[in-house]
């Protein structure tokens, strides 16, 4: 799941797993959520976690990171190809920065 | 020599920027809109601060795919100087033209203050004209210019004199080894968060930033 490399992809026990048997392309619903990597500090978490949480009486909040979710339509004939379709969208497109980011990628359902 | 000012949707300090060029520093300036922009006709190019297409998805990276960005590449490999400014900066980032990131402040505001720097080498096209270990006076104005490499990158950009520009005193945003701006190994192209060209006359309170032009017309003279 960390960094540019090993890309995390999570299928979801509800989602369909085998291709359509007519050719017919299904809109799957996939996630993509990027956050920063360990190493980069998540100051906006950390508020979150001190000020929010622990002021309120929450001490059992142990650590928050933030992180950004896309939620996008994508049209495929497969649950692997809507997977492969988003993997490589989110390299070419950048929408991670690999540098301090990781991008998770999940399909949620589809429509 | 014929300079241009790349405009972005959201651009907002491309105006400043021409200004400065035009009129302070007297050189041959068009501003240019992005998808209008052809690097065969211009000897160096500036990214002005911003926020283009609204920041949307990550500070630059939607900038980073306008065909002008192509043209820039282009430019860099000829050896032309190139300027990324704040959004510039971040823009040159998420095209990977310079290493790195530059993610939210820690202290999760926008900054807009005047900053004290230290410049760190005379050895790029934009800070030749200075001397190492200068202190000089810019201001910053953002929200995502807390500079993040991972370790090995840092030792990279230490061991090439690559960090041209460190925050002196405090660190406005917690950017790693405090610092405010990088050049490329070539050294021809430059991004940095804090403005030059709001810099660049007394009556603004001052113009240290002008030598940060001045050094791109010496550049390879």
């Amino acid at each position: 799941m960390i960094g540019s490399k090993s890309f995390h992809v999570a299928g979801n026990s509800h989602a369909a797993n085998s291709s359509s048997q007519f050719g017919v392309r299904i809109m799957y619903l996939v996630e993509i959520v990027v956050g920063n990597k360990p190493q980069a500090k998540d100051p906006e978490g950390q508020t979150i976690m001190k000020d929010l949480m622990h002021k309120s009486g929450y001490d059992c909040v142990r650590d928050v990171r933030t992180g950004k979710l896309l939620k996008v339509q994508i049209e495929a004939n497969s649950e692997e190809e809507a997977k492969q379709k988003a993997f490589d969208m989110c390299n070419d497109l950048r929408i991670y920065n690999p540098v301090a980011h990781y991008c998770k990628i999940e399909i949620r359902g589809k429509t | 020599m014929k300079i241009a000012v790349i405009q972005f949707p959201g651009s907002n300090c491309d105006l400043d920027t021409l200004h400065v060029l035009r009129d302070v520093v007297r050189v041959d300036t068009d501003l240019v809109w992005h998808k209008d922009f052809r690097g065969q006709n211009y000897d160096a190019a500036i990214l002005p601060g911003g926020f283009s297409y609204g920041d949307h998805l990550r500070a630059g990276i939607i900038a980073a795919y306008s065909p002008a960005m192509a043209s820039i590449k282009k430019m860099a490999d000829e050896n032309k100087p190139i300027l990324g400014i704040c959004n510039g900066f971040q823009i040159l980032v998420e095209s990977s033209l310079l290493p790195g990131a530059l993610l939210r402040n820690s202290c999760l505001k926008f900054v807009c203050k005047w900053t004290t720097l230290k410049v760190e080498t005379e050895s790029s096209a934009f800070t030749q004209l200075y001397k190492k270990g200068q202190n000089i006076r810019m201001p910053i104005a953002h929200n995502e210019g807390r500079y993040f490499v991972e370790e090995e990158t840092l030792e990279e950009l230490r061991r090439n004199d690559q960090v041209i520009l460190r925050y002196v005193g405090e660190n406005p945003n917690g950017a790693i080894d405090d610092i405010a701006g990088i050049c490329n190994k070539e050294r021809n192209i430059v991004g940095l968060m804090p403005h030059p060209e709001r810099a660049s006359e007394i009556i603004l309170g001052s113009n240290d930033g002008k030598r940060m032009f001045e050094s791109m017309l010496n550049w390879h003279k």
